[in-house]
């Protein structure tokens, strides 16, 4: 990675085509199109697609905007079904019915509710089993597709269409669901969580790494949604910058059982900066609801901690 | 030759997945169906097959898994059986709409509640609805003999459909039995190489399995997957055909048994046609003219067919191996009259429940209900047209 250049790797040929349906602004086109610019040119790959918005979105009949195959099956089944494809390679090759040279990566994408909730089972299984594949949750912390429903992976206090904001509610009750420390206790080849940075060094590296590393591989990367955490949708790259800088979301990796932190503040900054912009989190800033903010920042700062344990600093 | 053995359904089923030797196998525990993903895996842990078995984490993974690799393009199956299978329902529809051609070795058993391990047919009729190609076998002899031909079927270009392939459990499953098995090469050579035309692992032709389509696509999909329904009647007769030209054994949508000159036919599936035969060689030997048709393909289902071979009988018992709860009979019951109804054959038809959950059927309450088919149309008596067989 030491020679990494944005200016280069955005001049590889790019494996999501333009045309697709995706929101402007969208974070999980952003974090699909880096993912896949880790892929070697002259390695195919097959993609699995979970239900959500990137699979509705980005192959309705008869267009498709992938350049790879591409597999979509069910919402719940993304890691089950990347799992048979993957040893149909296996199968296929042991048995001389596909040509030596040629490469195949397994690559596949779902959505917080799709990879938190209800395919942590599929994900689990396919993890545990360990097929030489890369499953990215493409995190942006709630149900987008149906219209913003809280999933696992909402952050407490998230005003969504299910935990709504109203006279006896502050939004969710409960705290996010930690899946990457989830999976890394699976004891996979490779974990590694991320979001966009301005140099997306960050995420190539850990894509790069989660691809080429044999066994089964994960990535988390929190991939904000413009519509369901209402921020002026130009400014996704602030909002990214002020997660990592809150540590809300931070950025580290396990790499064969090793924790690493890949990203410290200088400054930690306070947790209202991150919340703030967002119109999901409107309500903290009420007169009276100083207290949630307090608790928001002692959990932030709880898991902070314990990152840090983990990475033994 | 044929090589003369004694197997359990589970043990020749696994045989013949061992002579296929299909690419993958993803497979989860599920009783009466467990034996068959262990008999596999011992095959392949002594080196006698070399299919790559994934032992997933549930029966919808392992229909997931099955239809990834299909798509890949690999052969591929899984077995299971009740709750299995009704997990896999969502899967089910998407193998079929998806036109993916692999197979599922089912061993029919009851659905919960209440949790019992023993045969019925609904999970099967469960599913009869998802889009796949149903077979059932009467004994492990035609569970062995229609999973050779699974394959040749669903992969046939006019069809690309999945298929499921079904058996009585514990009936059939665990009970051993005579049976003729086929030499390795000849079942290698009838079942052939697959070659899918399009897959996801074709290098420098990459597709998309599974698309979001507007309702300007969605529904002429549904209808190429209901002709390629349609189609797999013919290629399954055909396929029949060869298979009676390696084997020696024919079979058709349904078998016909001593039918010929019959007033009074019973129609059911699986391997209480056994019990029916018994009674029919009985009940002819004095002079009563009975006899059974065996439905063999539940899906396409043969509503023509049948209703011409029953056109000429006087009443036919429809006998259900399955509650549907909608009130009005079981699911042959519904569908066999429905079809008596298009076709014009308007005679008796009283449809039977029997054997739910294991309760047994025998020879005796084969011959009861013969008998209260004469009384109706000889004697007038009025007969409750939907009602059980040994209800407590």
């Amino acid at each position: 990675m030491s020679d990494y250049s944005l200016k280069n790797i955005m001049n590889k040929p790019e494996r999501l085509a333009p045309g697709h349906r995706m929101c402007a602004g969208c974070g999980a086109t952003i974090a699909v199109r880096a993912v896949l610019r880790a892929l070697h040119e002259d390695d195919h790959a097959v993609i699995g697609n979970a239900t959500g918005c990137l699979e509705v979105s980005s192959f309705m009949y008869p267009y498709t905007a992938w350049e790879d195959s591409y597999i979509h099956n069910a919402f719940e089944n993304a890691g089950a079904t990347l799992s048979g494809v993957e040893t149909a390679y296996n199968a296929l090759k042991k048995r001389g019915k596909l040509p030596e040279d040629e490469t195949f990566k397994f690559i596949t994408f779902g959505g917080d509710g799709g990879t938190y909730d209800i395919g942590f089972q599929s994900l689990s299984g396919a993890m545990e089993r360990g097929h030489d594949m890369v499953y990215v949750c493409y995190d942006n912390g709630a149900y987008m597709n149906t219209g913003i429903q809280r999933s696992s992976a909402t952050p407490m206090y998230a005003d969504t269409t299910t935990t709504p904001v109203g006279k006896q509610s502050d939004g969710k009750m409960q705290n996010r669901k930690d899946l990457a420390s989830i999976i890394a206790d699976h004891d996979v080849a490779y974990v590694g969580q991320t979001t966009f940075t301005s140099d997306f060094k960050d995420l190539h590296s850990k894509a790069n790494k989660a691809i080429y590393t044999e066994g089964p591989c994960f990535l988390n990367i929190m991939t904000p949604c413009p519509r369901g955490w209402r921020y002026d949708t130009p400014d996704i790259m602030k909002i990214c910058k002020l997660a990592i800088d809150t540590c809300y979301w931070p950025m580290f990796e396990v790499d064969h059982g090793k924790w690493k932190l890949t990203y410290e503040p200088k400054k930690k900054l306070p947790i209202e900066d991150f919340l703030r912009p967002q119109g999901r989190f409107k309500h903290l800033f009420k007169k009276g609801n100083e207290d949630l903010i307090v608790q928001f920042q002692e959990e932030v700062d709880r898991r902070w901690e314990d990152l840090l344990y983990k990475c033994a600093r | 030759m044929a090589i003369k053995e004694r197997m359990s359904g589970n043990e020749a089923v696994a045989y013949a997945i061992r002579q296929v030797n299909p690419d993958v196998m993803p497979a989860f525990p599920i009783t009466p169906s467990t034996e068959i993903p262990q008999m596999v895996s011992t095959y392949i842990a002594n080196g006698e097959m070399d299919t790559e078995f994934i032992p997933v984490e549930s029966e919808h993974s392992s229909m997931s898994a099955a239809i990834g690799a299909e798509a890949a393009g690999a052969r591929s199956l899984t077995a299971t059986s009740s709750a299995g299978l009704a997990l896999m329902w969502e899967e089910l529809l998407l193998a079929a709409s998806n036109r993916m051609p692999l197979a599922l070795t089912l061993v029919n058993r009851t659905l919960s509640g209440p949790i019992n391990i023993n045969c019925d047919h609904s999970d099967g009729m469960g599913a009869r609805d998802t889009g796949w190609i149903q077979i059932y076998a009467e004994n492990n002899q035609e569970a062995y003999d229609n999973f050779i031909q699974a394959y040749p079927i669903a992969e046939d270009a006019r069809v690309h459909l999945p298929i499921m392939v079904c058996q009585d459990g514990f009936i059939t499953s665990h009970a051993v039995e005579n049976i003729e098995l086929l030499e390795d090469e000849l079942v290698k050579d009838f079942v052939g190489e697959y070659e899918p035309e399009e897959y996801l692992l074709n290098p420098g032709k990459p597709i998309a399995v599974g698309p979001y389509s507007i309702s300007n696509y969605a529904m002429e999909a549904k209808k190429n997957q209901e002709i390629a329904l349609e189609n797999s009647k013919e290629v399954i007769l055909e396929v029949a055909e060869k298979f009676k030209k390696l084997s020696g054994r024919g079979f058709g949508l349904f078998e016909e048994y001593r039918t010929e000159d019959a007033d009074y036919i019973m129609l059911l599936m699986g391997s209480a046609a056994g019990t029916a035969k018994q009674a029919v060689d009985e009940m002819r030997e004095q002079g009563k003219k009975v006899g059974v048709l065996k439905l063999r393909v539940f899906r396409p289902f043969p509503a023509k067919e049948i209703a011409e071979a029953l056109k000429n009988c006087k009443a036919v018992a429809i006998l259900d191996r399955c509650e549907s709860y909608n009130g009005n009979g079981g699911p042959l019951g519904s569908e066999v009259t429905a079809g008596l109804f298009r076709y014009k054959v308007m005679i008796e038809a009283v449809n039977y429940i029997y054997g739910l959950a294991g309760r047994d059927f025998t020879v005796s309450d084969a011959v009861h209900v013969f008998e209260e088919l004469a009384d109706a149309v000889e004697n007038g008596k009025e007969v409750e047209q939907f009602q059980y067989i040994r209800l407590r």
